[in-house]
This record gives structure tokens, sequence and C-alpha cells, in this order.
């Protein structure tokens, strides 16, 4: 989480000072999630994402230096400088890759959990969401499709509030999202996505439900992003942009759920205050030696523009 | 049946490949081509979907993004328009967004029912609209040669390939080799060699472009038919060379006459040998309407023999 979070504010940065082009979705404040899930799961495990991935992909096990590289358009980045924030990838890691089309990897998800289920693997597949994503079709069309085939696959849903801009009260009933998933009969759970304990004890029984062939499940994680929709600040069109109120930020910040973990560590003295700052340097380090890797490396040549259309 | 037995082999040799989409059971949606699948190979590598094209051609495309060699069938390719986003977001942009590092080798099969009074929603023939993207390969076959050897191809190939067949072809009957063979994609193939012009036909419109020929011939006039068999890549190779030789080009499309595979070729021809044309090309393709279902203005939407043998007479002009 702490990884995350470092990486995150560094990348947040660099967009201020213009040095990062690409749309890039940070996921303060929603680490728990992606680490609580991803703990849980095996390196072939399959796992898809989205547009807020940065958290997914580094804790599936995805290279930090690959990613900052990508992100940075560089032909050592995961994706050789083709894909940017938004379409990440760590195959070797079980780390299938991100879309910014919202939902448009549940889908995808339901099929790596087909082949899995065809293969006969004791392994799950895993699509990340947020909240928007239960506007989209698919997203019902593949609770169908993966109810009614019992596929081990675990929906994610990070309930962060908003659909974009937009608070999701205003973009569906006021009802649970995690209830969704009932009527195709699918074991559905609603947590606290900033508590890593309780989102990493869901996702294990999720694994558990699915090997034993009674997938899927749907983990609804209530969560919240400090920054804003892109980048820190929502400041695409040079002027801030994100119209959330202030103090429900302030609130939220309150529930921080690396502090939260952190005090609990420190309560149950399992951590001291030299040992968080050991893990401090540590993932500055990392996140500093990333930047420096894509800095030294090489942008991609406009020869190669065409490769990789086809394999 | 040439694509039954296809399917059948290349199910056999490799276990990844397997067959999902709504209708497979039925021949009322794919006729015979998915005879007897599930008696061979079982309910969990040959799957009826619920109607959802887009997930399920998600699915497809999630499987093949993870190691399986899927072939998603749309009955009637007007469905598949729900897929947009796994087929053109997804699949075709997947190993150049990932820079190479992940592929998609999925086969997706729009069947093209036109006729029969099915209207505007039943009978599209979308070719036109798939080969504008870049990452997808286009293939329509127009013999039971020519199905089983593209659906192999599109089988074994590494990126995801939209195979596209017409249900007016459904009926023809031909002797195909029993073994496993691929026709290469992205080649066309002289069907008849001739020197008075070009007429490049696609689809059910080579079966047409024949016949018209046979005409033709018993008026001393003897064009060139070329069957195109890919809609992407385009065979540009075969059509260029062919219009050297004729100076005259006759194009006959089973899609609508805008921005489709007619504008292509004729792009292809004047950016390529300008002059060498000795007269101007000449289109068959549906007008710029939809398919309507009365019978007499049904008769006339879809261009047929005598539609090929007018427009070969105006070019000679």
């Amino acid at each position: 989480m702490k990884l995350i979070r470092a990486l995150e504010n560094r990348l947040g940065d660099l967009v201020l000072k213009g040095e990062i082009k690409t749309p890039c979705h940070l996921c303060t404040g929603q680490e728990a999630v992606a680490v609580g899930i991803c703990s849980a799961l095996k390196r072939d495990d399959l796992v898809f994402g989205n547009h807020r991935s940065h958290g997914h992909y580094i804790a599936k096990g995805g290279d930090t230096k690959e990613l900052m590289a990508e992100i940075l358009g560089k032909k050592s980045g995961c994706s050789r400088g083709r894909g940017g924030s938004m379409h990440i990838i760590a195959k070797e890691q079980g780390f299938m890759g991100t879309v910014p089309i919202v939902a448009g990897t549940v889908s995808l998800a339901a099929g790596a959990a087909l082949i899995l289920q065809i293969k006969k693997k004791k392994s799950v597949a895993v699509a990340f969401f947020g909240d928007g994503a239960t506007g989209e079709g698919t997203l019902y069309e593949s609770l169908n499709f993966a109810a009614l085939k019992n596929l081990p696959l675990i929906f994610i849903c990070e309930n962060n509030f908003y659909s974009t801009h937009l608070p999701i009260r205003e973009c569906r009933p006021d009802k649970p999202i995690f209830e969704i998933a009932k009527p195709f009969g699918i074991p559905s759970f609603q947590i606290d996505g900033n508590d890593i304990l309780e989102v990493q004890e869901t996702a294990e029984k999720a694994v558990e439900i699915c090997n034993k062939g009674e997938g899927p499940v749907f983990i609804e994680c209530l969560t919240y992003r400090q920054a804003g929709h892109v980048g820190p600040d929502d400041r695409i069109q040079t002027e801030h942009t994100d119209i959330r109120p202030k103090k429900e930020i302030k609130q939220w910040l309150k529930k921080d759920p690396i502090l939260k973990f952190e005090n609990l560590l420190v309560k149950k003295k399992a951590l001291n205050k030299e040992e968080m700052e050991k893990i401090q340097r540590d993932v500055d380090r990392e996140v500093e030696g990333a930047y420096r890797f894509a800095i030294d490396s090489s942008y991609p040549s406009k020869e190669e523009i065409a490769n990789n259309l086809f394999q | 049946m040439a694509i039954n037995e296809a399917i059948t082999q290349m199910m056999k040799k490799d276990s990844s490949v397997f067959v999902l989409g709504q209708g497979v059971k039925s021949p009322w949606y794919v006729g015979n081509t998915c005879k007897d699948l599930i008696k061979k190979f079982g309910e969990k590598r040959v799957i009826d979907t619920p109607i959802s094209e887009n997930a399920i051609t998600g699915v497809g495309v999630g499987a093949a993004i993870c190691g399986a060699r899927p072939i998603v069938i749309h009955p009637r390719m007007d469905f598949m328009l729900y897929a947009a986003d796994p087929i053109i977001n997804q699949a075709a942009n997947w190993s150049y967004m990932f820079g190479g590092k992940s592929s998609c080798p999925v086969v997706i099969w729009g069947i093209i029912n036109r006729g029969a009074e099915q209207g505007a929603q039943h009978s599209q023939a979308l070719h036109g609209l798939f080969s504008h993207i870049p990452g997808l390969k286009v293939v329509m076959p127009s013999t039971p040669y020519d199905a089983k050897g593209l659906m192999i191809s599109a089988i074994k190939d590494n990126n995801p390939v939209i195979f596209i067949d017409d249900r007016w072809l459904y009926n023809d009957k031909e002797i195909v080799p029993k073994e496993i063979y691929s026709l290469p994609i992205g080649k066309g193939i002289v069907r008849k060699e001739g020197k008075d012009m070009t007429v490049v036909a696609i689809s059910y419109l080579v079966k047409e472009a024949l016949i018209a020929i046979s005409d033709l011939e018993k008026r001393n006039i003897f064009p060139e038919v070329i069957d195109l068999r890919t809609a992407k890549p385009l065979d540009k190779e075969i059509i260029i060379e062919s219009v050297k030789k004729t100076g005259r080009l006759v194009i006959c499309d089973v899609g609508w006459k805008t921005g489709g595979l007619s504008a292509e070729i004729s792009r292809i021809i004047v950016e390529n040998i300008p002059g060498f044309l000795k007269s101007p090309v000449k289109t068959v393709a549906l007008a710029d309407i939809p398919a309507p279902t009365s019978p007499t203005l049904e008769k006339s939407y879809y261009p047929a023999k005598s539609a090929i043998v007018d427009k070969v007479m105006e070019a000679l002009k």
C-alpha cells in the first residue's frame, strides 16, 4: 500500500509539472482494495483492471519501473509506450490488462474464468471495476452468464461513490450496489474497502467459494478516491475541476486505509516508528529508482509506429 | 458442412479451440455448420449462450487473451453491433495497445441473412464497417472449399479475424478435401481468366459474376473474375495486375456503396495505376438505403447477375 501511495503521489506531482501528459487516474485512498484482493491471489490467478489500475498492477506483482516508463511513454514501458497509464499489463504475473472503457474488461474476465473452468484449473479470474460500471449493460450480461456457468470469477466493485465527476447517487437508485448480484444467486458482500484485513479475508473467502465450483462471487468495496478523477485534482483544462465538497474529502482522509492499518499495527505493537520510517524510505527509493529508469529510457522510434498491430 | 468439418477437425486437433454463441444447438440459426459438435465435444466446449452479444463476445475475447482459440458465432451479424466494444475497442486494439505483449486469437463469425423479406435488421453486410478498423482481419468465403480453408486459417491466426459468410451460399455443394488445409488470409484468386475487363467480386456476388460472365462470353466479351476472399487486408496486387492487363474495372460488393469496399478498391486503383484505366470504374453494390421487406422492393434492392452484365456493358462503352 505504501508503495502504491508513494507511486501515485509521485505521478501526481509529475502530472502537475507537465512531465506526464497521458491521462493518469490515481487510486490514492483505494490502495487497500488492490492489495487486499491481490494478497489472496496466486500468480496464475488472472486479473483484469480498468482505467484506475496502477494499484492493481503493483499489487499483482507488476514492475514499478516498467509502469513508470510506460506512463512516461518510453520503449521500456510495460506496453512498450503504446498504452500509457490506461493500458498496462504484467502478463507473467497474471495481470492480463487494463482498459478505460467502463466495464469493458468484466466480460473479458468472464472469458478468462471460462477457459480456467474448461481447462479444469484451480485458479480464479478477477475483474476490477468502479461503481460507475453499474450503468453498463455488459456488467449485468456478465453477471448472468457467470452465474449460469458457475464461473470461477470474482467481481470487485470499488465503490468510491463517484462515476467520474457525478455522485453515484445521481446515477442510480440509492440502493446498495452489491445487491445487483443477488437476483442471479451470486454470493455477494459489501465491505469496508479501506480496511485491508476485511478486504483480504473476504477475498480469501471468495477464492474458496470459486474453488469449490460455487462461483462467481461479487464484492462491493466501499472506498474513496482522495485525488480527482484524472490526475491529482482534475486539472485537465489547466484549472481545478474537481467539484466534490471539500468537507467530504476531509472526512474521508480521516478514514485513510494506510493510516488505519498503520494505527492498528502500532497498537498491536507489530510495527514501530523506525520500521515505519524504513518502509517509507524503501518505497520512496523504489519510486525514485523507477523514475530514473524511465527518464534514462529511450522513446520508441517513429519507425516502430506500426509494430505489434498484428502478432 | 465444410465449415462444420473445419471446426470439428480443429477442435480435435487443438484443445484450446471452442465454440460459443447464440443458436449452436439450432439449425434454424446456424444451418448445419454446428451439427453434432455438442455430441462430439460436449457442452463445455460448445456453448449455446444467452442473448447477450456484448458480454458473450467479450467472453470469447477474454478467453482468447488467456490462451484459448474461441469461435464466437453471431447467426445474424446485425446483432454483432451490440458487441462493437469487445470487437473494436478490445480485440482489435489488444496486441497494439500492449506493445505486442498480449494477443487475441479469436474468430468472430457473423452470418449475413439477406433476402427472404427479413428487412433492415436481419440482413446487413457489415464487412465495410469492420474493415475500417486497424487490427481486424475480415474474410468472406464464396465457396465451400474456401469456407473450410478460411475458417481453419481464421482459427489458426494469432489475431482477431472476422469471418463473414452468407446464408445465400449455404445450399451450395462442393467436394472439399478431407484433410485440414488453410487458405492465406489477404489473398484473392482469379476465378476466371479474361482480357476485356476485370470484375472484382466478393462473397455471393462471385457466384453471380461467374453466371454473368457465361452470358457475356456468348457476346464475345471475356472478363476476368477475381474473388477477393478477404475484405481486409485486401489483395491489392491481384487487382492491380488484372486492371493493368484489362484497363477496365467493375467492382461487385455485397455491401453499401458509400465508404465501403468499392470505394476502397477505387482508391487503390486511382492511387497506384490511374493511367491504366480506359473507362471509368463501375460499381455494383447496394444503394445507400436499408433493406426493404416488400418482395418487389427487395428484388430490386439486391444486385444480381443482370446488374453485373449491365455494368460490364457500360464500362465497355
